[in-house]
């Protein structure tokens, strides 16, 4: 399997060539670029609807945009941002590129359900485009009823329509993941042999594959209720309002684990190789994933303290979301640890690194205000909740997503990207970040109700700074975009190893050849065995 | 309507300042912990950093007392957060036996209020400092939210029941009402004013405000127009049950179960008289539903109506036994 041998053979990304080969690979190396692509035009579209609110709300009086517009905006911002970009992005791209190489096989079980999972992605996410220019939709990402049901007048069902279908292409992946990782790890690959990246993404499997189908069923319901009018959630109808936020929780809490857990993945495996050492603790960061993700499943509750629900049911959510606070602290001491007596490299991974701790720290220590039932009461719905969401949602799954990124990109790509373009990105994208929504924590504690086309004058001061904020985090996601593509077509091609890196994606080429392996790897190490771990390569031998 | 401070909200409930203390506290415990972790992260990375390419790290893998260390104490800490949390919310939800009613209705896009004198107002809310008020509140259309920052209360408005929600004013000034819970076009206009007065100043401008008859006036109006009275009659003759005394008591269902007659149990068997039916006139209520015929507003009178009601003569009779 040595570098020599595998140069003979061409890559993944040469052979074969055209279109057509593309859109029928069944290569999840290849459906992991086809996935980059098409999340990667989704985030474009939900940063251009994010840049709309941005600037309407430099000013209080709602002067730039109409109220019915505004609504519109920031409901598209939500779906095709948690829908079409952060659910799939780190799974469906990095996961669905490293998966098969890190257990050491050719492909995922289902490489045709793989490539079916990805259409059905873009079939949902056209019927939603659909919505978009059908006039829009206006319920809130979270499609309240019975605003969403009978109120609105927008096109509320297409939208429904395009998220129930993209479910299914989530769902298929994480049961793809699952059977691959318990049926196809090569030879002394044992469960504890395991990359962390890999218990993070069998964790989030079975987030999606046990909660998905709850929303899509949901949402369906809202469709038959618009249309049909079937009294499920209208009381009018005699259906109960409160039932549609327990259905929808129960599904798009554990969803935020399934943005988060993966990028946890991604920072233990480069924290140790940035830090070239056995990762600290193992199994407690193995476990503490499958923690968060069973744990998970049970806090749907604390989305509802103000809504009517029992106050008993709401002490039980509230236990409950605070122990989910436990794993994710174990996690962040371990990652800490391990740079303990490393030798910790200074390249932009590193740098990536470092925003999603300091990042994912506030976001996950903000998460504690809102367990504590009687501080809720008055943060819930408020700017509070949109800074802390942000912070871990972007805070913690952007950043981890693009540290994976950057890692990975000589893999993926063959190409090394410029280094202090990188390092830069990622500064700016953790300042414009900070100034964006820290200035929200405030506000919102101040009152400011999320969701608001207007507001009083007193709160401006915050808004322009978030928006500043926000313009600085557009360039730095720009910048990226521009460096990462010069790097395709200008860089310096990649070495196996760049990083001096473990584990089984950096003992074949980059880019891998089709079938990733000439031959089968027999594992006989644990992961991360950096005592003995190859010399970081610089140059194309 | 701000503190003094610009970064801050106005105090001005009794429960203001526990919300705060609980905030302060969980933001001591995050800075904390965001810092030290910080510090530890930034040091390592200064000091451990990779001076040859190929240097490697400490040959460490673990530490089980530091693992029980870092589990147990943030698992400890969030404990003490849920108690606290727990607690607050308790006092927020459990309103006082003398608090005044107010009545508040959200409508796509506006509050209206009615005091128990029957003055009536629009996004705005009057109210006496030193004084427990608890708001009774409906929905005519979809899920609104009632929200005071500066008295730190917030609640729900659904479709199909009645939530409450309480405070204690501390200080007189004006303070925000927003909805916090997105209902439409003109969410972000929903929104109004809550003024604080003295006692004496809140006397007056309830004297000086237009009242057209006490809630409990009004519902009577309407028991009579919507024939309520037809069937609800004090004595026995009538095909219903006589409702005096009936809320607050236990009553007995036709599936034997016994809840208590609250404002949302009343509520429900206006708009859906066959939901719960009272032992004795079931199994299935001759009363045809008023779904559709009562406003939120207008149901709210007719409880506060209900509520005043006397239970029959002779007093020996529980409210629920008229069946007999």
């Amino acid at each position: 399997m040595s570098n020599e041998a595998a140069v003979q053979e061409p890559s993944y990304l040469g052979a074969p060539h055209g279109l057509a080969s593309w859109l029928l690979t069944k290569d999840h190396k290849r459906i992991a670029i086809l996935y980059l692509i098409s999340v990667t035009i989704f985030f474009a579209v939900g940063g251009t609807f994010a840049a709309m609110i941005r600037t309407e709300l430099l000013t209080p009086q709602g002067d730039l945009l109409t109220s019915d517009l505004y609504n519109k905006v920031f409901t598209l911002h939500g779906v095709i941002m948690i829908f079409f970009f952060l659910i799939p992005s780190i799974p469906a791209t990095l996961g669905n590129f490293l998966v098969p190489i890190m257990i050491g096989t050719k492909d995922l079980a289902f490489p045709r359900i793989n490539l079916l999972s990805w259409y059905i992605y873009v079939l949902g996410a056209t019927i939603t485009l659909a919505a978009v220019f059908n006039g829009g939709v206006d319920t809130g990402w979270t499609f309240y009823a019975p605003y969403s049901s009978l109120s609105s007048n927008t096109s509320v069902t297409t939208a429904a329509l395009g998220v129930f279908i993209t479910g299914f292409s989530s769902i298929l992946t994480g049961f793809n993941f699952i059977v691959t990782i318990h049926r196809m790890r090569a030879p002394g690959m044992t469960w504890f042999r395991l990359p962390l990246f890999i218990w993070a993404q069998y964790a989030t499997s079975l987030v999606m594959i046990l909660g998905t189908p709850v929303v899509a069923i949901t949402v369906l319901m809202i469709a038959a209720e618009r249309t049909l009018h079937l009294g499920i959630f209208d009381p009018k109808l005699g259906g109960d309002p409160v039932l549609f936020q327990h259905l929808f929780w129960f599904y798009s809490h554990p969803a935020v684990y399934i943005m988060i857990l993966p990028a946890m993945g991604v920072v233990s495996e480069l924290v140790a190789a940035m830090s070239r050492k056995q990762i600290f603790g193992y199994s407690f960061v193995a476990f503490s994933s499958l923690a968060i993700a069973i744990i998970g499943f049970l806090v749907w509750g604390h989305h509802l303290f103000v809504s009517s629900q029992s106050i008993y049911a709401g002490l039980v959510f509230s236990i409950i979301t605070m122990l989910v606070a436990v794993p994710s602290a174990v996690k962040t001491f371990n990652w800490t640890a391990t740079m303990y007596k490393g030798a910790i490299s200074w390249e932009s991974p590193t740098f990536w690194i470092f925003g999603f701790m300091g990042l994912f720290l506030v976001g996950g220590l903000t998460g504690l205000f809102l367990g504590a039932m009687g501080l809720d009461v008055h943060l819930t719905d408020t700017y509070f909740v949109v800074a802390h969401f942000h912070y871990i949602m972007v805070g913690g799954g952007v950043m981890g997503f693009l540290g994976g990124l950057h890692f990975w990109w000589p893999k993926i790509t063959g190409r090394m990207y410029n280094e202090t373009a990188g390092k830069i990105a990622a500064m700016l994208v953790f300042f414009g970040f900070n100034a964006t929504f820290f200035p929200q924590f405030i506000v919102g504690y101040m009152g400011m109700p999320r969701r608001y086309h207007a507001y009083p004058p007193e709160f401006q001061f915050f808004n322009i700074m978030s928006s500043a904020g926000a313009a600085l985090l557009g360039i730095g996601y720009l910048m990226i975009v521009v460096y990462l593509v010069y790097s395709i077509v200008k860089g310096p091609k990649a070495p196996a190893n760049p990083w001096g890196a473990t584990g089984l994606e950096w003992e074949i080429q980059s880019p891998p050849i089709t079938h990733n392996f000439h031959e089968m790897p027999i594992v006989t190490k644990e992961a991360y065995d950096y005592q003995h771990a190859p010399m970081p390569q610089r140059e194309v031998k | 309507m701000s503190s003094g401070l610009p970064f801050f909200p106005p105090s001005a409930s009794t429960v203001a300042s526990d919300v705060d203390a609980l905030y302060f506290f969980i933001l001591a415990v995050s800075a904390f912990f965001a810092v030290a972790v910080s510090i530890a992260v930034v040091a390592f990375a200064v000091k451990y950093r990779r001076n040859k390419p190929d240097d490697i790290g400490a040959d460490i893998h673990g530490s089980l007392t530091l693992e029980l260390i870092w589990t147990g104490v943030p698992f400890l800490l969030s404990m003490v957060m849920f108690v606290w949390g727990a607690q607050v919310f308790f006092t927020l939800a459990k309103p006082p036996a003398d608090a005044m009613d107010i009545f508040v209705v959200g409508k796509q896009w506006m509050w209206k209020a009615q005091h128990p004198e029957g003055v009536r107002e629009i996004n705005e809310l009057h109210v006496p400092v030193g004084r427990p008020v608890r708001l009774t509140m409906g929905s005519e259309d979809v899920i609104h939210d009632f929200f005071i920052p500066a008295f730190r209360v917030k609640m729900d408005v659904v479709p199909g029941k009645l939530t409450t929600l309480w405070f204690t004013a501390t200080k007189t000034g004006e303070y925000h009402i927003f909805c916090a819970e997105y209902c439409g076009t003109k969410h972000s206009g929903m929104i109004g004013t809550v003024t604080a007065m003295e006692p004496q100043d809140y006397e007056a401008w309830l004297a000086g405000g237009r009242s057209t008859g006490s809630a409990a006036q009004n519902g009577e109006r309407l028991f009579s127009e919507l024939s309520c009275s037809t069937c609800h009659k004090p004595d026995s003759s009538g095909r219903g049950p006589w409702l005096g005394g009936v809320f607050g008591s236990t009553v007995t269902l036709t599936d034997g179960r016994k809840i208590v007659a609250d404002e949302n149990y009343l509520r429900e068997s206006v708009m859906s008289p066959n939901a719960k039916v009272v032992q004795g006139f079931g199994p299935q209520s001759i009363m045809p539903t008023f779904q559709g015929m009562v406003s939120e507003e207008n149901l709210l009178q007719l409880i506060a109506y209900v509520k005043t009601l006397k239970p029959a003569e002779p007093a020996a009779a529980p409210a629920n036994g008229k069946e007999k």
